[in-house]
């Protein structure tokens, strides 16, 4: 009994970690979009995760990031397990794998093909459009729950904590806005505003609707790739879509479908 | 010709469509299996259902297959075939020109043949370009910039190497360059395609279009500025028009973003094909209205006027065609009969 409660909340610990990597393309958790295919503890409490990505082609800078963060999230785990990491499918598996298993930087592991390439700046562009994407769901949230610009504007971090912003995913955005805020301005304090630019500029009320048109611009780049990324990846694990309790036309084509239930054509 | 609801006869241009042979016998590597999964992925992944294709027709379809798909069973007019040779992942090049020529040569009032070349070959790169124009006369070329030779993982526009090549195209007549500019894959850099190249090489080639392949999706922020900045850029709607159907609100977004910043003459209809087929695409177009909160919010609407525009006015501008004439060829040719 005592092992198996054990073994269930490390688990649950396991899952949690993994659950605060984000894809850093998308803002999305990496469990939430699939791409941790596997997540095991064996015998001796050590960790095997197996990971795979919408496509071969995925940027192999991205890749980095996630598997990184993913070593990150294990470092932190509560009984500091020996941990093994896989990239499977990609076009630069091997390198990657050995890589991280290495504990190098993406410089080290892709010297020589990288060029100038700069992660850390890279980074900063993804916690810059994270941000932004986070900002205008809750800024848009508060526009319809009816306050004025001047009012959302007006808010201060103490008043936003004790907002009620409506139901659905409202919960959550406001969360990871806080989060981003936070991230970004460490030295905030609960009276300061709660909406200025990722460069810290006060958002003028009558400017707020050309800045919104910025912010979308931002969020319609991101839901491109989440969208694209979504629909590759359901294709590439092929997972079976059951309508009515049927296969539908998609899996039979993918042939997920036993023969001899197949309809004579 | 795409016939409306209400009976209008739409011209249609095709602006972006492949003759591929992806199969199994065909592939080098483990890299063009990849790359046709890949497109299967978009395929499956962005088709509505009764649109599905078997793997194995996807990985190499007939010309009688293209026929029909684009001018029988679907609306196109004219068809742009773009070249992609891709011969470090396939034996004889996954669509080279000789390819296309070869499907073109049977309707040749329908078919525009694109070529494509590799400023990374240098001297023999400009050799190409001759030979295209006077074996083909060609009139565009696809640059896929994000393409494998030998160590390199891809190039940029502004590389020195291509302006010897983009002044040899001016200087030929060879107008349209498509730029493949889409989601973020290969080749290692940052910003696999990253669209800020297309911003100096429209500066400098003013002579030339450059037509971005799925509007830079998704740096589509950056597409829209450069295309706002420079008179000679224009979007391709490859790979954004299929999410009309499993995302229209967010299509609307894309649009509303598109007609706001260039404006409706800039913007090209293309199917993609085979990843995917016209008809759909064009019949949800037609019926497509902006959802009234984006529209008003960019005071933007796509009326049948912009939309005519978009589906084949605009490409027959860039591409010299007449269309009255064009009508009165095609009227006789073996497709429109077959469809009536």
């Amino acid at each position: 009994m005592a092992t198996a409660s054990v073994s269930d909340s490390r688990e649950r610990e396991l899952w949690r970690r993994l659950g605060e990597v984000n894809d850093p393309e998308l803002d999305e958790p990496i469990t939430e979009m699939g791409f941790v295919e596997r997540a095991d503890i064996i015998g001796d409490g050590g960790v095997e995760i197996d990971f795979r990505l919408p496509t071969y082609w995925c940027s192999p800078n991205f890749a980095f990031l996630m598997l990184d963060g993913v070593r990150k999230a294990l470092d932190q785990l509560s009984w500091s397990p020996a941990y093994r990491v896989r990239l499977h499918d990609h076009m630069f598996a091997e390198e990657v794998n050995r890589g991280i298993e290495e504990g190098k930087t993406f410089g080290d592991i892709f010297a020589g093909l990288a060029g100038d390439e700069d992660i850390g700046a890279l980074r900063e562009t993804f916690s810059m459009k994270a941000f932004k994407r986070r900002q205008e769901a809750v800024l848009l949230n508060l526009r319809r729950q009816g306050l004025t610009d001047r009012e959302i504007l007006g808010m201060d971090l103490a008043a936003y904590d004790v907002a009620r912003l409506g139901p659905g995913d409202a919960a959550k955005q406001k969360a990871t806005y806080r989060a981003a805020l936070v991230e970004r301005f460490p030295a905030r304090r609960q009276g300061d505003p709660l909406f200025v630019t990722w460069e810290g500029q006060a958002i003028p009320p009558m400017g707020l609707d050309a800045y919104l048109a910025d912010l979308r611009a931002v969020r319609i780049n991101m839901e491109f790739n989440g969208a694209l990324c979504r629909g590759l990846k359901q294709t590439r694990y092929k997972e079976l879509e059951v309508i009515d309790g049927e296969p539908t036309l998609v899996d039979f084509i993918m042939d997920r479908v036993p023969e001899r239930s197949a309809p004579a054509t | 010709m795409y016939r409306t609801p209400e009976g209008k006869d739409i011209f249609v241009v095709d602006g972006h469509t492949h003759f591929w042979d992806g199969s199994p016998e065909n592939q080098k590597n483990i890299h063009g299996k990849q790359f046709i999964d890949c497109f299967y992925a978009y395929h499956t992944g962005l088709s509505p259902k009764e649109q599905l294709w078997e793997k194995g027709k996807f990985e190499k379809y007939s010309a009688d297959d293209l026929y029909r798909d684009l001018f029988i069973d679907g609306p196109d007019d004219v068809a742009i075939v773009q070249s992609t040779y891709l011969k470090d992942f396939y034996k004889n090049g996954f669509n080279t020109i000789e390819r296309n020529a070869e499907v073109a040569k049977r309707y040749p009032e329908r078919f525009i043949v694109n070529g494509a070349f590799d400023p990374r070959d240098g001297e023999k790169a400009l050799e190409y370009i001759h030979f295209l124009k006077e074996t083909y006369n060609v009139k565009g070329v696809k640059m896929y910039t994000a393409e494998w030779n030998g160590a390199s993982k891809g190039w940029k526009l502004t590389d020195p190497d291509a302006y010897k090549c983009f002044e040899l195209c001016e200087k030929l007549g060879i107008k349209n360059i498509h730029v493949h500019k889409g989601p973020t894959i290969i080749p290692l850099s940052k910003d696999a395609f990253d669209v800020h190249d297309v911003d100096h090489a429209a500066t400098d080639f003013q002579g030339l279009n450059w037509i971005i392949e799925h509007c830079g999706l998704p740096r589509l922020d950056d597409f829209c500025w450069i295309a706002t900045q420079e008179t000679n850029v224009y979007g391709g709607l490859a790979v954004a028009l299929p999410f009309i159907h499993s995302r229209p609100r967010y299509f609307g977004e894309v649009i509303g973003e598109l007609l706001f910043w260039i404006g409706p003459e800039k913007i090209l209809f293309g199917s993609d094909y085979a990843i995917w087929t016209p008809r759909w695409l064009v019949e949800k177009f037609w019926a497509y209205q902006i959802p009234q909160d984006i529209a008003a919010e960019r005071g933007v609407q796509l009326t049948d006027e912009i939309k005519e525009k978009i589906l084949g006015l605009n490409a027959a501008r860039l591409y010299n065609i007449d269309i009255e004439a064009k009508k009165k060829a095609l009227a006789s040719s073996p497709f429109s009969i077959a469809a009536e």
